[in-house]
């Protein structure tokens, strides 16, 4: 499969912080990508590059196969921010038509699409409103309107879901798989670690300005795993003691088993069968992308790090 | 270049369709005018009726007191200070013993404290009264002292400057009056639009409205697009208040009576006289009409509008892109912009009191040089050109004045813009002074 996005080596330094720290990592057309990293990793920064907003210290990248021009691909890329917002009293039309004119679209072009998508995210009725009139939902709904209209090729969504209520969360959602499927790249920016589960392919952690994981969610959540198991049993088992394996806890006829190196899961089965108990479920615990988040990130300090002299 | 273009609509377009904005464009004019003619009014109101009595032992006045309009001159027997108001009499002038050679006060006692105006037409009536009896004394007719002082006013002062090719009239209180109100609109003008500036700038800031555009557009775009967008508002009120001058003035010319307007155009034809000798007089509001019309036409109009209009933008465009960078970096307390707004307001103050001066002497070294620097060029530049070009202010001057001033406003918003583009993506840092000095000279971002 071919890359929308190819990133080597990128750097960024502020005066007080490596912001970005030598990041490399590519993006998979088509595919969605969550980019993931505690406040103040370095992913804004990260962003604000890909959308040709900053200019990296060093490092390249690629977009679509060609090296980044911010002034020629800024139209094929669509970027709602985490710090978003609207003129408070332009009307909701005039500001879905400016932002799509800013975007390259003709006047007329600009308003075929603007109908079509007020009418399937059923906002027609909001033309003539003011912004200001708007609950943070809505005009959340109307910010992300304004990010996919001109049909970019890469979408870049930074905590797209926060003040939505779950019917629009999921409305919006929908609309993300929608335009996948017809080619967009969407990058997903968020720290819901539930929905990057649910909802990308690829993940890429950063941590201090530097990458710390790279891989899809599978293979991801197999690296990280702990060979715990969870049992359940027909009835309350006794002195449960075997090598293979070590008793993590137990709830009543419910095990949580930590296989021991050098063994398999077959060998707790086979424990169990010999001991003579029912066997009602058998399943692998994966971690959580949150447990892997917190592990990985956790005292690393990452929060004090603003306030930290950079020495060269 | 089309982005940018967009962008100046709809910064122009949001102001420009409001109605908040026609308003104070029809009213402020209005308000103006009015205040200036309700201060006028108040000074000279006094407009109830006088009925003075005349207390006049000597009989000196007795029939010399001409009435005047809401102001009667009686001589009643038997009036004093003490019964006057209850004789129906509002006031009461005393006549010392009058001798004639030496100055005397005479009194006037009112049931209310008189006006200005009324103040100043009794004393008028009682001194042509005097004058009267004086020349009758001395044996002089009226009739044809007259005729000599109406003669004597064809000879009147008129400077003539020396020009290039023809020395052309010129009038210091005219020059005076459009120096000073060319440098005024230009100052207050400056405050107002770029306070618009800074607003918008905080407005896209503050609304996190700022990242969304800078990923569709450059933000020396977006600042360029806001500062010509609403530069271009400040030209449209200009536009509108001209024609609302012209037509106000048009419309008051229809409620001058018709004979008058004739003599007015009699005179301007025939350079101010009137035709035939002193046998026909033109009427007194006729004069005083083509002597407006006529001061009015010593100014070359052509050329302080078309300067008024480049020092307006060059001004505007020099110090708004200056209030837009405050704008970016100030967060969301108002009070950081007014500290950080005092650099740019105090040399625009500073600018004025030099105006203020150089109106009144248009040819100091101060002025002149103030004139060329574009920090205070726009203001003080007006206030000289009302004197005359190429008397006042030398080709070279205007030229080193307006170069200076295009390269002055492309320096600063080249590094407004540097600081704009950083500052607008900034939230919750006071900026220091130091940072924003390193923001501007910073080569790349």
């Amino acid at each position: 499969m071919s890359l929308i996005l190819e990133l080597e080596n990128l750097k960024k330094y502020y005066a007080t912080q490596k912001a970005v720290d030598d990041i490399s990592f590519n993006i998979e057309k088509g595919s969605i990508f969550g980019l993931l990293g505690p406040n103040g990793a370095g992913k804004t920064t990260l962003l604000r590059m890909i959308t040709g907003i900053f200019y990296p210290d060093s490092g390249s990248i690629q977009f679509d196969g060609s090296t980044f021009n911010p002034t020629e691909d800024i139209i094929k890329i669509g970027y709602m921010p985490e710090e978003r917002g609207l003129y408070k009293k332009m009307k909701i039309g005039d500001q879905a038509m400016y932002l799509a004119q800013l975007k390259g679209l003709s006047k007329s072009e600009a308003m075929e699409k603007i109908k079509f998508w007020f009418k399937r995210l059923e906002m027609e009725t909001w033309w003539n409103k003011k912004v200001e009139d708007l609950s943070k939902g809505m005009s959340q709904k109307l910010q992300f309107v304004t990010t996919v209209l001109h049909e970019p090729k890469l979408i870049i969504l930074d905590e797209p879901f926060s003040g939505l209520d779950p019917v629009n969360a999921n409305l919006i959602k929908d609309e993300i798989y929608g335009l996948a499927e017809r080619g967009s790249t969407v990058i997903f920016s968020t720290h819901r670690m539930e929905q990057v589960e649910e909802i990308c392919d690829h993940i890429v952690l950063v941590n201090l300005g530097k990458k710390v994981l790279d891989g899809t969610v599978h293979n991801v959540k197999q690296q990280f795993k702990e060979n715990k198991f969870s049992i359940h049993l027909s009835s309350i088992p006794t002195a449960v003691e075997s090598p293979a394996f070590l008793v993590d806890e137990q709830k009543e006829s419910e095990l949580i088993v930590k296989i021991n190196e050098g063994y398999k899961s077959n060998d707790v089965l086979n424990y169990f069968i010999q001991a003579n108990y029912t066997i009602d479920s058998f399943k692998e615990i994966l971690p959580s992308l949150n447990e892997i988040f917190i592990k990985l990130v956790e005292n690393t300090h990452s929060t004090a790090r603003a306030f930290q002299q950079v020495n060269d | 270049m089309n982005k940018i273009f967009i962008i100046i609509q709809r910064e122009y377009l949001s102001r420009v369709m409001n109605k908040r904005f026609l308003l104070t464009t029809i009213l402020t004019p209005i308000i103006m005018v009015g205040f200036f003619a309700g201060a006028t009014f108040l000074s000279i109101s006094g407009k109830d009726e006088h009925k003075i009595a005349v207390v006049d032992n000597n009989g000196f006045f007795k029939g010399n007191l001409q009435d005047a309009k809401d102001i009667h001159f009686e001589f009643p027997e038997n009036v004093d200070t003490s019964n006057y108001i209850k004789k129906g009499y509002t006031d009461i002038i005393i006549i010392p013993k009058f001798e004639g050679t030496e100055k005397t006060d005479y009194i006037i006692r009112s049931k209310k404290r008189i006006g200005l105006g009324t103040e100043d037409k009794i004393s008028d009536r009682i001194n042509a009264a005097i004058e009267d009896k004086l020349l009758q004394d001395a044996g002089i007719n009226r009739g044809s002292l007259d005729s000599i002082r109406s003669k004597s006013k064809f000879a009147e002062l008129k400077s003539l400057e020396e020009g290039t090719d023809a020395a052309t009239e010129s009038n210091a209180a005219l020059s005076y009056g459009i120096g000073f109100g060319s440098g005024m609109l230009i100052y207050i003008t400056m405050f107002i639009y770029g306070a618009m500036v800074m607003r918008g700038v905080m407005e896209e800031k503050t609304n996190r409205i700022a990242e969304v555009m800078i990923s569709s557009v450059k933000p020396f775009q977006l600042m360029m697009g806001k500062i010509v967008g609403i530069g271009g508002v400040g030209l449209t009120q200009f536009l509108l208040w001209i024609i609302l001058i012209l037509g106000l003035s048009t419309a008051a010319q229809f409620l001058i009576p018709q004979d008058v307007m004739q003599q007015v155009s009699t005179l301007q034809q025939y350079n101010g006289q009137m035709p035939g000798g002193s046998m026909v007089q033109a009427g007194d509001a006729a004069q005083k009409i083509y002597k407006f019309q006529h001061t009015m036409s010593t100014a070359n109009w052509p050329v302080i509008i078309g300067c008024f209009l480049f020092y307006f933008l060059g001004g505007y465009l020099f110090y708004s892109s200056l209030f837009a960078a405050v704008g970016s970096v100030v967060n969301e307390d108002p009070q950081d912009a007014q500290s950080l707004m005092l650099p740019i307001t105090m040399p625009i103050i500073f600018s004025f009191i030099i105006m203020t001066n150089a109106v009144q002497d248009p040819s100091t070294s101060i002025a002149t040089w103030a004139s060329i620097i574009p920090f205070s060029s726009p203001m003080v530049m007006m206030a000289r050109i009302a004197y005359g070009i190429p008397g006042t202010v030398p080709y070279w001057q205007l030229a080193a004045s307006m170069l200076s001033l295009i390269g002055g406003f492309i320096l600063t918003t080249w590094l407004s813009g540097k600081i704009y583009r950083t500052g607008i993506l900034m939230y919750g840092k006071k900026v220091s002074w130091k940072e924003l000095s390193k923001w501007a000279f910073r080569k790349n971002q």
